[in-house]
């Protein structure tokens, strides 16, 4: 290299006597004489964004984010945040994962490909259904692209999506955005203490549904007892059966399959990714005989000139970037390299490591849910249902206030009714779920 | 399988070692001899007949369920049959794995319309710190940091969009299409307009678009390009009419040429009631000197994973903040962030989360990809003005400059970020292949289709001259193979040339399948 780096972008190398000779070769005096931009729309002011040297912008971000409390979260509801072994950092931040784009030339892709192919096995095994994709957005997108597949593979007229009167209202809302070019219109069924009611369910289902959506647990943390029931049911009626889950619990819950789930999907992220504000990892499972109207990736393996084992990225006729608008959906840029921590999470833990996290989350709610039940005042699970994870608390007090003051303790729970409290332990140590009963017990007293 | 049967196979695949090997060496000498480019060889692990094994080959144990189970075995699985390996074991098997990628760190990138950029390490190290970890369900009271953050963001992409207000709930660009064409179609239904039921495409536009219109559930009417590559603009004013629910156009367009009838464009499209959208992918080549708002555009997406270096992991997450003038404001996603109204004027600026008024609702079960959030402000918040600026002057320096030192042909220009060469007689995809063999990564091939046999180039701001100079060579290198070089290559990649006909007419997409042939076979 020649002459001094020109300033500006700290990432661009160019030297000042590199920039001239570029220039020459082109045939132009200046860069600005490069763009070909009409006068009318060329921008000449300012943004008004200071530069800052990369000490002065990793300061600026600490400080912002210190406003934060720092709280214990108790939380869940779809989301939760256990410990993700130092392992799944340090392998996933190798730059080779971080920095190369979708495997769209396999040779160069193969260490990539081939973890996304065991994260496709991972969730085979977990579900029994042939075919997982190597990954959507989260579950409530997830969710929106199995509602799509139904509209696609039902040949009725049917309309209808049933959706459970529990179900959380951003899967709700991205699920009715995902269906508003389409016929379909989600309506919900009753629950019963927090499972479906299925008799309830049995009146509400006919010929016109397209799609059965069952979450198990539920978002209250409720195990559902009748699956195989309920697919039967949507089976009779032709509907597609879908089934929103997550990888600790279908470790220990009933396997998709068995019950008749034709879809499975849920938040993968529950394994690798920190809380991260709502960030996700869509997973999604079908049988083999959808697997052409599979939304998203699929890694499938193949041969190379020696007619050695290769991995490829397959079926891409369907995806957008081929079939345009008559793809199977518009998704890109997915979650691929979450999906490659779940993975790494998964294969650390091993299946006697996930079957133990998930007999935890029983039993450590069984039992906080009996710690707090003994407080005056206080009724804990609400729900005469086995829980995973989390229950609901009933509480004399108004939950809001209850739940402020525990903040103040610094403890974060949901407040999900104007008596009702959702505590869930996942994440959580012994230690602090110690310090919680304490909080609660003087909260409440 | 006997015993003697794997003990022939095993000799077998050392034979198949031994030979491909020399033919490696063979072509390496060959290769030294052509040309002087710097090479990136990939690791190569072969053993027991597989470059890497599967985790499920190394181990697979079958773990019953029931054993202390706190449930009724009725609401269990029986069973789960998973590889259970020791950290050291996954430590090299990932490293392995990661040792047969190519990223933007081994070398140029240069994959056309993807923006493939290096990623400054410190926005890795701020998006890792613990108090990044929060759950979308905390109180605003107590995630002030979180929402100034997202704020100050908002604010960093609207002035550089010149956008009245922005969304940064969609967790990847085409989920910001999605978001636009579902604002598009929230607008129209609000103002009565139920008629309005196509969305124009040119047929240079990302696949994207397409898919994402027939989402939204409009008919997709594809624009053809003029002779110079452009939207052809009575080719448009025959596509417009009062069906015309919006323009979905990117600027610079795939071939890198600028619309320069932009404000025409936007001109006709608004005089029939259609609402003009800006598909950001290319939006690197712009920064700092034109922005989508002053064009006329409507309501744009930000590609933040390409303009604002996130690194892509191999396919995501990325991000896809939506724009928009302020019409469209009130149709927006829910939940977005402002400062919290009426506070006593002392001490800092709260925020809070809200709803705005015909709310498209939710888009995300939470709220977007947080972690590739806070590394895009972080790295907006290093550049700065200058930084920006220069990031767009470069970017179309290294995109001129290397289209003027290639071999191909390259129709069209001028140029900005990126250009389409023809491959002419040789196959595009070959020539890709064959410039892994020069050890750079190949631009993105056969798209648009405007251009036959297209290689679709856009070095970005990142690269050096002497790395351009690597490029032009390995492209010309390519365009001097003989067919048999071409038909052959790759030959310095972890894996030779892959047959992709036989993955997709006999698919096995997970070890299980895997383990079901191998099964079949042996019965049979």
């Amino acid at each position: 290299m020649n002459g001094t780096r020109t300033t500006g972008s700290p990432y661009a190398p160019h030297t000042d006597d590199d920039t001239a000779a570029m220039l020459e070769a082109v045939d132009a005096d200046s860069v600005d004489d490069l763009f070909d931009i009409p006068p009318a729309v060329w921008f000449d002011d300012e943004f008004g964004i200071d530069a800052r040297t990369e000490r002065e912008a990793r300061q600026l971000v600490r400080q912002t984010l210190e406003r934060n409390d720092d709280l214990v979260e108790l939380l869940g509801r779809g989301h939760y945040g256990y410990y993700v072994p130092s392992l799944v950092d340090h392998l996933a931040d190798r730059s080779e994962f971080l920095t190369s784009y979708t495997q769209y030339q396999p040779e160069v892709s193969q260490g990539f490909l081939q973890a996304l192919f065991e994260y496709q096995s991972l969730l085979v095994e977990l579900t029994g259904l042939e075919v997982a994709n190597c990954s959507m957005y989260d579950a409530a997108t997830a969710l929106g692209e199995a509602a799509t597949l139904a509209d696609r593979v039902r040949d009725t007229s049917g309309h209808r999506v049933l959706v459970p009167d529990l179900l959380l209202e951003g899967r709700r809302s991205t699920l009715e955005n995902y269906v508003a070019g389409t016929d379909l219109e989600v309506e919900t069924y009753p629950t019963d203490d927090s499972t479906v009611d299925v008799e309830a369910l049995t009146d509400t289902i006919d010929e016109e549904v397209v799609l059965c959506y069952v979450e198990n647990p539920t978002v209250r943390g409720t195990i559902e007892e009748r699956l195989a029931e309920i697919g039967d049911l949507a089976h009779e009626h032709d509907a597609l059966y879908v089934l929103g889950s997550d990888p600790v619990a279908l470790s220990l819950l009933q396997r998709p399959a068995d019950v008749g789930a034709d879809v499975v999907v849920g938040d993968a992220s529950v394994l690798g990714l920190p809380t991260s504000y709502g960030m996700g990892l869509g997973l999604f499972a079908t049988r083999e005989s959808y697997l052409r109207q599979v939304p998203g990736r699929l890694v499938g393996v193949s041969e190379d000139a020696t007619d050695r084992r290769a991995f490829t990225l397959t079926l891409q006729t369907r995806e957008q970037h081929i079939r345009r608008e008559r793809a199977t959906s518009n998704i890109c840029t997915n979650q691929a390299w979450v999906a490659l921590r779940t993975a790494m999470h998964a294969a650390s833990l091993g299946p006697s490591g996930l079957i133990d996290l998930a007999k935890r989350d029983v039993t450590r709610a069984q039992d906080l849910a009996a710690r707090v039940d003994d407080l005056v005042g206080v009724t804990a699970p609400v729900d005469d249902r086995h829980h995973i994870r989390e229950f609901v608390v009933q509480v004399d007090q108004p939950a809001q206030a209850v739940a402020d003051d525990l903040e103040e303790h610094g403890f974060a729970v949901h407040v999900v009714g104007e008596h009702e409290l959702q505590v869930c332990v996942a994440g959580a140590s012994d230690e602090q779920i110690d310090a919680f009963v304490e909080a609660f017990t003087e909260v409440v007293r | 399988m006997s015993d003697q049967g794997q003990e022939r196979e095993r000799g077998q695949d050392q034979d198949r070692d031994r030979e491909r090997r020399r033919e490696l060496e063979q072509g390496g000498e060959r290769e030294q001899k052509e040309g002087q480019g710097r090479r990136y060889d990939q690791a190569r692990y072969v053993s027991n007949g597989h470059y890497e094994p599967l985790l499920s080959e190394k181990d697979s144990t079958h773990v019953d369920v029931d054993d202390d189970s706190p449930l009724p075995d009725d609401l269990t699985r029986d069973s789960l049959e998973l590889p259970e390996l020791s950290e050291p074991e996954l430590a090299r098997h990932y490293t392995r794995l990661s040792q047969m990628i190519y990223g933007i760190d081994s070398g140029p990138y240069p994959l056309g319309s993807c923006t493939m950029k290096y990623n400054p390490k410190f926005t890795e190290d701020v998006a890792a710190l613990d108090v990044a970890a929060v759950h979308p369900d905390r109180s605003s009271g107590s995630i002030q940091g979180t929402l100034e953050l997202l704020h100050r963001l908002q604010d960093y992409l609207a002035r550089i969009g010149g956008m009245d207000a922005v969304t940064l709930q969609p967790p990847a660009g085409a989920a910001g299409e999605f978001v636009g064409i579902r604002v598009a179609s929230a607008y129209h239904e609000h103002n009565g307009d139920d008629e309005r039921d196509e969305v124009i495409v040119p047929e240079s536009a990302h696949g994207t678009n397409f898919a994402t219109a027939a989402l939204g559930g409009y008919d997709v009417v594809t624009l053809p390009s003029d002779d110079g590559g452009r939207v052809d603009l009575e080719a448009l004013e025959a596509a417009l009419s009062e069906r015309t629910a919006a323009l979905m156009l990117t600027n610079p367009n795939t071939l890198g040429l600028f619309e320069r009838n932009i404000t025409e464009i936007a001109e006709m499209v608004h005089d029939v009631g259609g609402l003009l959208y800006y598909d950001g992918a290319n939006l690197n080549a712009l920064l700092g000197r034109a922005r989508p708002g002053d064009m006329g555009f409507d309501v744009m997406h930000y590609n933040v994973h390409k303009t604002f270096a996130t690194p892509h992991g191999g396919g995501g997450p990325g991000a896809g903040p939506v724009g928009v003038v302020d019409e469209l404001a009130p149709f927006l996603p829910e939940p977005r962030v402002r400062e919290r109204g009426g506070e006593g004027g002392e001490g800092e600026t709260e925020y809070e989360l809200f709803a705005p008024e015909h709310s498209i609702g939710h888009v995300h079960g939470f709220q977007g990809n947080w972690l590739v959030l806070v590394k895009t402000f972080a790295y907006i918040a290093r550049l700065g003005d200058d930084g920006l600026l220069d990031a767009s002057a470069k970017a179309v320096l290294n995109a001129n400059y290397l289209a003027d030192q290639i071999d191909y042909e390259v129709p069209y220009g001028p140029f900005h970020h990126e250009f389409v060469a023809s491959a002419g007689d040789q196959d595009a995809a070959d020539v890709a292949r064959r410039m892994l063999d020069f050890g750079v990564h190949p631009p993105t091939t056969k798209w648009p289709e405007i251009v036959p046999q297209a290689l679709m180039t856009e070095p970005t701001e990142v690269e050096s001259k002497e790395t351009l100079d690597t490029l032009a060579e390995a492209f010309q290198q390519a365009s001097a193979s003989s067919d048999d070089e071409l038909e052959s290559a790759p030959n310095r990649t972890a894996v030779g040339r892959i047959d992709q006909t036989s993955a997709a007419r006999n698919p096995r997409l997970s070890w299980q399948a895997l383990q079901d042939t191998n099964s079949g076979e042996d019965s049979a």
